[in-house]
């Protein structure tokens, strides 16, 4: 009887497996097992406000998911075609690797080491970003370089990490970094009056002034930036093809905003006399053919979530909790350093 | 005698005015009960804000799983809870409630995951909360129970190896933390497979509770194989039965009978530990927590509430197994 | 089936080494001697971020043994005093300890110890309205302080936390990551060492009592002769079992921040993304660690049991 038990638990084990697993990839290129497949698995934070974040209900929002969106479109023809999977700090690169995700857009940081020594590529920066400080108004700090022997949260697993370590290091000024798990956990303590400044990138802290802070008006970021943080999507080695999508859907997000098309103009500017935006949007040329994709990629893309400008506006600009000015991420004739190589 | 029953007396009443009476004051007399964040933000400090469940409860309970489709995991999470009942009947039947377990965990996770009979299909990144932990413990405990009766009995082979291999598997997973082996799970798992095959991070959890869980099971069983008299053994080839089925049809069903309470133990044991798959970033009922209240600026302040919501589903939980695994002892000393 | 397993085994190496090499994933433990490039927040060496990695990894490794040891002490001391308690013939006493066992056990660590942290950090006062319950001594949102004894040059003199800048500063100090992994521990393993002390001493049996009694032994000395060395005799290995978990245990540790091994390995991965290497030293460790502690609980058994015997 317990002999019939063993059978019977084994065979449980694939039906298990069969209501658990995901289905599995296609093995080879990246584009041809995502076509195949029908959505793109986009690696996404498990929330950072501004850049993906999902509501109650489960739907995405942010900079990096609206570029993800993006690529679906441009892609697979529908925007809705992505899956998002959040990921921690830890995870994100394992889970590139390993082919969990065909696409990493979590506010990660562009770095020679992580370019080099990961097994991943970046395409390309969405967001040019710094470290900075949050602290308590009450501590009328004007300046980072008070924080001596100060309580600082960060969070572990990021550039932030060795940021905060390397700075103060260069100032010869001693703190105590408190390291925390998950981002929450970290800003968490810092609400809870753990630590006397919270670090992390400007964009991430000015989300979580306004959103996470009980009174935004009770805390003020304070003017050092402490480091480059070049935040963009990543590939998996290896496929240049894939690669080449990623980044060009990126240019071809900004080189939209520099021609002024709109998610609202875009179809009627199918049409237009200019060259330059002909050959974007596929109505006089084909860009696309050079990508493996159709002749209206670009088109498909700028339709479905907007130019940078317009994406930029949304989530973390004018249009957000966040308010951040455009700053270096404007465009390089509007005193930003955004500059997208010509598409043709 | 009298001097004492006065001590007695003072120490009860000493006890009730430093701890229970503030703490009725707190938790019952003065607090809030409805999602009033107004009432809840005057009550501080005097009166617990049992609001913050009301508002929260489905996050808390259930995750991110979609809300409309909540009666899934509702629907789950009692069909688990009723597989795990016959334990409470004080019948030694191992077979019976395994398969009641192994139905109950296979329907509920269907039910989950939907995609058939007009069900959405819901990925298991979204699922949460109270049928998560229940899914992870009991599905991992009854995966490791194969592979615990093999290692228990590979442990008591004559064979040196095959002992070797087992006994070195058990010590070592009993030697390591299981968060080095979630570890594991999150970031190395993916490595180990071909690149065709790819696991959510839920199944490779999973595995690793159920492989973490082998060893332990393994343990009670072989105490169990321990109680059986040799001369079970003996007596059975004897009668002409080979080794191994006389281990499959007289040994093993007196083992496990044997060591049932103890089972039952490992398994409160392993709910707990389910609690630590919220540092992989899966959100079962402790990692629930941080969904339902971390992003929300305005019910933050009320996680001590939270913190004891949580508890008291853990305790009722555990408290229950294992006051039903001490009455299955019981019933097995006194057979 | 030993051989179909070292074929699994040799399988899922290969996969392992293949994907890697596909990936352009590094491998080797040479980053041990990168520099480690973070800080940490406290710990007995001293350290900086200029230091190479393997250093930081001892200073995880002696922030595990620095919370793991007290935590071990205070578990028995008051794992017994419950375990007692349970067994005192004032029922409201053993009502108590009961109950403080039920409620204690049955709730996950990892819960307990978050909660501990939330009270520790959330409830209590910030560094400048700090509690001084006694002189020298301040409790905070920044931790425990106590007046130390330091010796500087030829003259030595109490150091005693006061005051400065943002926070405390002198004295002997404890995180609140520390605080509450320490109390977090030593409770919940207390609750499991009292049920063990309590079925060490119901273990022995009436008639050797009885049998003391005849030949004219005082309750003490019954105590001490009788009861506690044969109670200890099922007690030490059940124990060993406790601290094996406790010392396991410690690694949720990362779940507060408290920069323990486990901690660091985390660390660690993320700004070297070596994965394997990192949970490979991790598991290492703390097999070692089981197995130096099961030792010199075997060695201790093995007096026990003699003595017991004699």
């Amino acid at each position: 009887m317990i002999h019939s038990l063993f059978r019977r638990t084994g065979l449980a084990v694939p039906f298990i497996l069969a209501a658990l697993a995901s289905t599995p990839a296609h093995a080879g290129k990246t584009l041809d097992a995502i076509k195949q497949r029908g959505n793109i698995q986009c690696g996404v934070s498990t929330g950072v406000a501004g850049f993906s974040l999902p509501d109650s209900k489960g739907v995405w929002s942010g900079l990096d998911v609206d570029f993800c969106r993006g690529i679906a479109a441009a892609v697979l023809g529908d925007p809705n075609k992505v899956n998002f999977v959040p990921l921690n700090p830890q995870q994100r690169f394992s889970a590139l690797q390993s082919g969990e995700v065909d696409l990493l857009a979590r506010n990660t940081t562009w770095s020679l080491s992580r370019d080099a020594s990961l097994g991943l590529s970046f395409t390309g920066v969405n967001y040019y970003d710094g470290q900075g400080f949050l602290v308590p108004k009450k501590l009328k700090l004007t300046s980072a370089k008070q924080l001596k022997n100060a309580e600082i949260c960060v969070q572990s697993g990021t550039t932030n990490e060795k940021n905060l370590a390397d700075y103060f290091r260069a100032q010869n000024i001693k703190i105590k970094p408190v390291v925390f798990e998950g981002f929450e956990a970290s800003f968490k303590a810092f609400f809870s009056g753990r630590c006397q400044a919270y670090t992390t990138d400007i964009s991430g802290l000015a989300g979580v002034r306004n959103k996470e802070a009980k009174n935004p008006d009770d805390y003020v970021i304070l003017p050092e930036v402490i480091s480059k943080e070049p935040l963009g999507p990543a590939v998996r080695r290896g496929d240049d093809e894939w690669f080449a999508i990623v980044r060009w859907t990126a240019f071809a997000l900004i080189e939209a905003e520099e021609y002024g098309i709109t998610k609202a103009n875009v179809v009627s500017l199918k049409d237009s006399k200019d060259p330059n935006i002909g050959r974007l949007l596929g109505s006089t040329e084909d860009s696309g053919k050079l990508l493996g994709l159709d002749r209206e990629w670009a088109f498909r893309a700028v339709k479905a979530v907007g130019n940078y400008g317009e994406i930029f506006a949304r989530n973390v600009g004018p249009d957000s909790v966040l308010k951040l000015p455009r700053g270096l991420n404007n465009l390089w004739n509007k005193g930003g350093i955004l500059y997208a190589p010509p598409i043709r | 005698m009298s001097a004492l029953k006065h001590l007695r007396t003072w120490f009860w009443l000493i006890l009730a005015a430093l701890i229970l009476w503030p703490a009725l004051n707190w938790g019952v007399v003065h607090a809030v009960w409805t999602p009033d964040l107004e009432a809840c933000r005057a009550a501080r400090g005097t009166g617990a804000c049992w609001g913050v469940i009301a508002e929260k409860h489905r996050l808390l309970l259930f995750g991110r799983y979609p809300f409309n489709e909540q009666w899934r995991p509702l629907l789950a999470s009692l069909l688990i809870l009723s597989a795990l009942s016959p334990i409470a009947f004080q019948k030694l039947r191992t077979r019976r409630f395994m398969a009641c377990g192994l139905i109950g965990v296979l329907l509920a996770a269907s039910l989950m995951t939907g995609g058939f009979a007009g069900l959405s299909p819901v990925p298991t990144k979204l699922w949460g909360g109270l049928p998560l932990t229940l899914l992870v413990s009991l599905g991992g405990t009854l995966l490791a129970f194969p592979l615990a009766i093999l290692l228990a009995l590979g442990r008591r082979s004559t064979l040196p190896l095959l002992r070797s291999v087992c006994t070195t598997y058990i010590e070592l997973i009993r030697g390591v933390p299981l968060i080095s082996l979630l570890f594991m799970a999150a970031f190395l798992f993916p490595l180990m497979l071909p690149t065709q095959f790819r696991l959510d991070i839920l199944p490779r959890v999973i595995f690793t509770i159920a492989l973490f869980a082998a060893a332990y099971l393994a343990e009670v069983i072989r105490g169990g194989l321990q109680a059986v008299p040799k001369g079970q053994l003996v007596a059975a080839q004897a009668i002409g039965m080979r080794h191994w089925q006389a281990i499959t049809y007289i040994v093993l069903p007196q083992a496990l009978r044997a060591a049932l309470p103890a089972m039952v133990n490992s398994f409160v044991g392993i709910f707990k530990d389910s609690s630590l798959i919220s540092i992989v970033s899966l959100h079962e009922l402790t990692g629930a927590l941080s969904l339902a209240l971390g992003g929300d600026a305005e019910w933050r302040s009320f996680y001590l509430e939270g913190y004891i919501f949580i508890a008291a589903v853990y305790w009722l939980f555990c408290f229950t197994l294992s006051a039903a695994s001490r009455r299955l002892e019981n019933h097995l000393n006194h057979k | 089936m030993v051989s179909i397993l070292g074929v699994l085994l040799a399988w899922l190496g290969h996969n392992v080494l293949d994907n890697m090499r596909e990936r352009g994933i590094r491998a080797g433990f040479d980053f041990l001697f990168d520099p480690a490039g973070f800080e940490i927040g406290e710990g007995i060496l001293s350290y900086d971020a200029a230091q190479p990695l393997w250093r930081a990894f001892a200073m995880g490794i002696l922030n595990t043994l620095r919370v793991a040891i007290p935590s071990i002490v205070i578990a028995t001391l008051l794992g017994s005093l419950i375990g007692l308690g349970r067994l005192s013939t004032t029922p409201s006493l053993r009502k108590l300890c009961g109950f403080c066992v039920e409620s204690l056990r049955n709730i996950p660590l990892l819960l307990q110890l978050l909660m501990w942290y939330f009270a520790l950090t959330s409830l209590l006062p910030d560094a400048s309205d700090a509690i001084s319950p006694l002189p020298g001594v301040l409790i905070s949102k920044g931790g425990l302080f106590l007046p130390a004894w330091s010796c500087v040059g030829g003259g030595c003199s109490w150091n005693l936390p006061h005051l400065e800048g943002f926070g405390i500063e002198g004295g002997w100090s404890l995180s609140p990551e520390y605080l509450a992994v320490l109390t977090a521990l030593s409770l919940y393993s207390a609750v499991f060492i009292a049920e063990i002390v309590r079925g060490g001493i119901q273990s022995v049996s009436a008639g050797q009592i009885a049998a003391a009694q005849a030949l004219g032994m005082r309750p003490l000395q019954i105590l001490r002769h009788i009861t506690i060395p044969l109670a200890l005799r099922a007690i030490v290995p059940a124990l060993t079992n406790q601290f094996l978990n406790l010392s396991k245990n410690s690694s949720l540790a990362v779940a507060v921040g408290y920069p323990e091994l486990v901690s660091i390995a985390n660390t660690s991965i993320n700004q070297s993304g070596r994965a394997f290497e990192c949970i490979v030293i991790v598991m290492a460790v703390y097999l070692t660690l089981s197995l130096i502690t099961a030792l010199l609980m075997n060695l201790y058994n093995a007096r026990v049991a003699l003595r017991g015997a004699k």
